[in-house]
């Protein structure tokens, strides 16, 4: 088995990626009707629920799924686990991918979006809001993200002349362990300059995504209080690493199933265990802190936060339970399927913190209207043209092809090196 | 190989409850009003609904009349075009009202949260005021205050958040707020907070039966500089009921307890980075079950 990388090549503008191209078109007129029209034309949010799904879904999902380069870099660079390696650089494509987009999401729905650049200058910052902090750190992120990722975007484009300049001088191609020629080799090219850009890649992350978690703190009147608790920041970080590392097993299946490539089940079972750890943290954390502040009674109510609680709840022990109960020998579709719940319960638990255990009050109500969700599809529809676009040009699969004869020769240079 | 796990995952729990444990932060000061605080009193035994108030505020503030009749101006809630709303409650033949509007918090989770300080209390009055240049429209106030004030214009392509401030264009050249000025029944008064609050236990002593025993706003909340007096309890008047304790004070805490002279990010960026170092030398671990081919 090699671990090099390669591009997948073949052509891009095919039949369901002129659809998602498509879908975009819709999604993109949407976009431009929001900043003639307002938000009130093109949106149902109103003075109770101010945030709705561009920032539930957009934002606060989008960057949780985009947290798989950060459960996978902890994985490989803090915790060593080398052989994961080969997960890293898709799981750093969605990540950028999606934190990119997630940015989109914000500017769309700030009504005031040419203030926006404000947030830069360090004089006007209010350092009590949590939202700044958020925003603050999200933008460094995407930057970071970019950077470990361009590596990849750079190899075997011998034109790109920065590109020289930077593997001899920084060992920039060590990024996400580059193209090393066995797991042992991940580390002794990577310079030191790097690892410091990676542990920055670490510490915004669990920054950002636990203070997500932060900016419901504000709304003690509002937010149920079997969701409102001071350990908001800890369950938004634990369930973040759950969810990333599901999207790792969920894109890692469906791109051998869409690019028709052998699947990494063997590695992507070894991740059973600790994926199934870091469910159990997370809802041993809930469960301890209802009982702590003596709440513990109305997740039996049964009334409709206490069957919300109960699903959600439920929507994380079953995966957890199922990575368990064949951690040995799991196939594709069993990982897949624990994956696609881990998924739904770290999407249902964001949606119940954001909107539907956040109540403002009787008079207000909110579900969100079609052009809503037509620029949320369309902003999807983009990152999976995006993502396929990019693995079909620049080397961000692999470890799963044997190495044939020849093929490092037809690769060039840099794979030998 | 399950050693191994076993630290990994301790490793993960450390990490994780350093970045993201409040357990250690240490509670805020709790604030007080400025001295020279400004306040707003409304005696809702004395309001007769007559909605002078509404009207003088939007004549003030240059605000659209609102109307679901056509007929009169008759908004239903506050709105991007209206900044104070008398409100009707009918229980058992009798009629209250009160007063809808910002509270003018002294501790406000609407600053509190403002990411430019769009939103901020003047130091002089305590006045929650509103500086449209620095507001990018994020709403994250809408979501923090318990009194659902701020409003934000929807139909509005270049919206802005828009929620009493105290008349701020008169009180700065000496006047009244439009509302105070123009009630006839002298239910609404402006002046020091300190003296409103003494009108206030002054009202109350002449009459104890005409009275609930409770200023709302003397420290529900953290304190407001709007404060109500009522012949009905505030809840049955719609009002939130809030501890003594400020709304950001749980939020700002723990953010700052986190994030307190940035020693624990600081702390885990150098811890993460050791241990990468330390990785690079040590080599990897997975490197045996690898069979290279």
């Amino acid at each position: 088995m090699s671990h090099v990388a390669e591009a997948l090549g073949g052509q891009i503008l095919t039949k369901p990626f002129k659809l998602l191209l498509t879908i975009f078109g819709v999604g993109a007129s949407v976009m431009l009707w929001r900043f003639i029209s307002g938000l009130g034309a093109t949106t149902a949010l109103n003075d109770g629920y101010p945030w709705g799904l561009w920032i539930t879904f957009d934002v606060v999902v989008g960057t949780a799924l985009g947290c798989g380069g950060y459960a996978m870099a902890i994985l490989v660079y803090v915790l060593n686990k080398g052989e994961f390696h080969p997960l890293v650089r898709p799981a750093i494509l969605t990540s950028a991918l999606g934190y990119s987009l997630a940015g989109v999401g914000v500017v769309l729905d700030v009504g005031r979006y040419w203030n926006l650049y404000k947030v830069f200058n360090p004089l006007m910052w209010n350092l009590n809001s949590v939202l700044l902090e958020v925003a603050l750190c999200i933008m460094a992120y995407v930057v970071v993200l970019w950077i470990e990722l361009s590596p990849a975007l750079l190899e075997g484009r011998s034109a790109w002349v920065p590109k020289l300049l930077l593997q001899r001088k920084l060992g920039f191609t060590m990024a996400d362990g580059g193209q090393p020629r066995s797991t042992s080799s991940r580390y002794p090219g990577m310079s030191t300059w790097m690892i410091w850009l990676l542990a920055l890649g670490l510490l915004l992350p669990t920054m950002h995504q636990s203070s997500l978690g932060s900016v419901l703190l504000i709304a003690t009147t509002k937010l149920n209080k079997l969701w409102h608790t001071p350990l908001l920041p800890l369950l938004f970080l634990i369930s973040c690493v759950g969810m990333g590392y599901a999207v790792v097993v969920f894109e890692s299946a469906l791109s051998s199933a869409v690019f028709k490539r052998p699947p990494d089940t063997r590695l992507l079972g070894r991740l059973s265990k600790p994926i199934a750890a870091v469910l159990f943290l997370f809802l041993g954390v809930r469960v301890l802190d209802l009982i702590g502040r003596g709440r513990i009674g109305a997740i039996f109510s049964l009334d409709r936060y206490s069957c919300l609680f109960l699903l959600e709840t439920g929507l994380f022990l079953l995966p957890a339970l199922m990575l368990l109960s064949r951690r040995r020998n799991p196939d594709l579709g069993h990982l897949f399927r624990a994956g696609m719940l881990i998924l739904l319960a770290g999407i249902l638990y964001r949606f119940d913190v954001f909107l539907i255990a956040f109540n403002p009050g009787r008079s207000w109500s909110y579900f969100p209207s079609i052009t809503e969700m037509l620029v949320t599809a369309g902003i999807l529809a983009l990152e999976i043209m995006a993502y396929v676009a990019i693995v079909k040009r620049f080397p961000i699969l692999g470890g799963v092809r044997p190495s044939s004869s020849g093929w490092q020769a037809m690769n060039g240079a840099e794979v030998t090196r | 190989m399950s050693m191994n796990r076993r630290s990994a995952l301790k490793k993960l729990a450390v990490l994780g409850t350093a970045a993201a444990a409040p357990a250690h932060a240490v509670a805020r000061t709790r604030r007080s009003a400025p001295a020279q605080a400004v306040a707003l009193l409304y005696d809702a035994t004395r309001c007769i609904g007559c909605q002078t108030c509404m009207v003088a505020c939007r004549e003030a503030n240059k605000l659209r009349y609102e109307s679901w009749t056509n007929l009169y101006d008759a908004p239903k809630d506050l709105s991007a075009n209206t900044k104070t709303v008398i409100k009707l409650h009918r229980r058992n033949g009798t009629v209250n009202y009160i007063k809808s509007q910002c509270m003018h918090c002294i501790d406000p989770a609407c600053t509190s949260v403002c990411m430019l300080g769009a939103l901020y209390k003047r130091a002089d009055s305590g006045v929650v005021a509103y500086d449209p240049d620095k507001c990018v429209g994020c709403r994250y106030c809408q979501v923090a205050c318990p009194f659902n004030v701020p409003k934000f214009e929807w139909a509005s392509a270049t919206p802005k958040i828009v929620k009493c401030e105290l008349c701020r264009h008169l009180t700065d050249q000496g006047g009244n707020p439009a509302c105070a000025q123009v009630c006839p029944r002298k239910a609404i008064v402006f002046g020091k907070r300190e003296e409103l609050l003494a009108e206030a236990k002054g009202r109350m002593a002449a009459n104890p039966a005409g009275y609930v025993s409770k200023i709302y706003g003397e420290v529900d909340g953290g304190g407001t500089q709007v404060l109500f007096i009522s012949a009905v309890s505030f809840e049955e008047l719609g009002l939130p009921l809030l501890g003594e304790e400020a709304i950001p004070e749980l939020s700002e805490t723990i953010q700052h307890g986190v994030y307190q002279g940035f020693i624990a990010p600081a702390a885990l960026y150098g811890l993460l980075g050791l241990v990468m170092l330390r990785n690079r030398r040590r080599g990897a671990s997975g490197e045996k079950e690898e069979v290279p081919s």
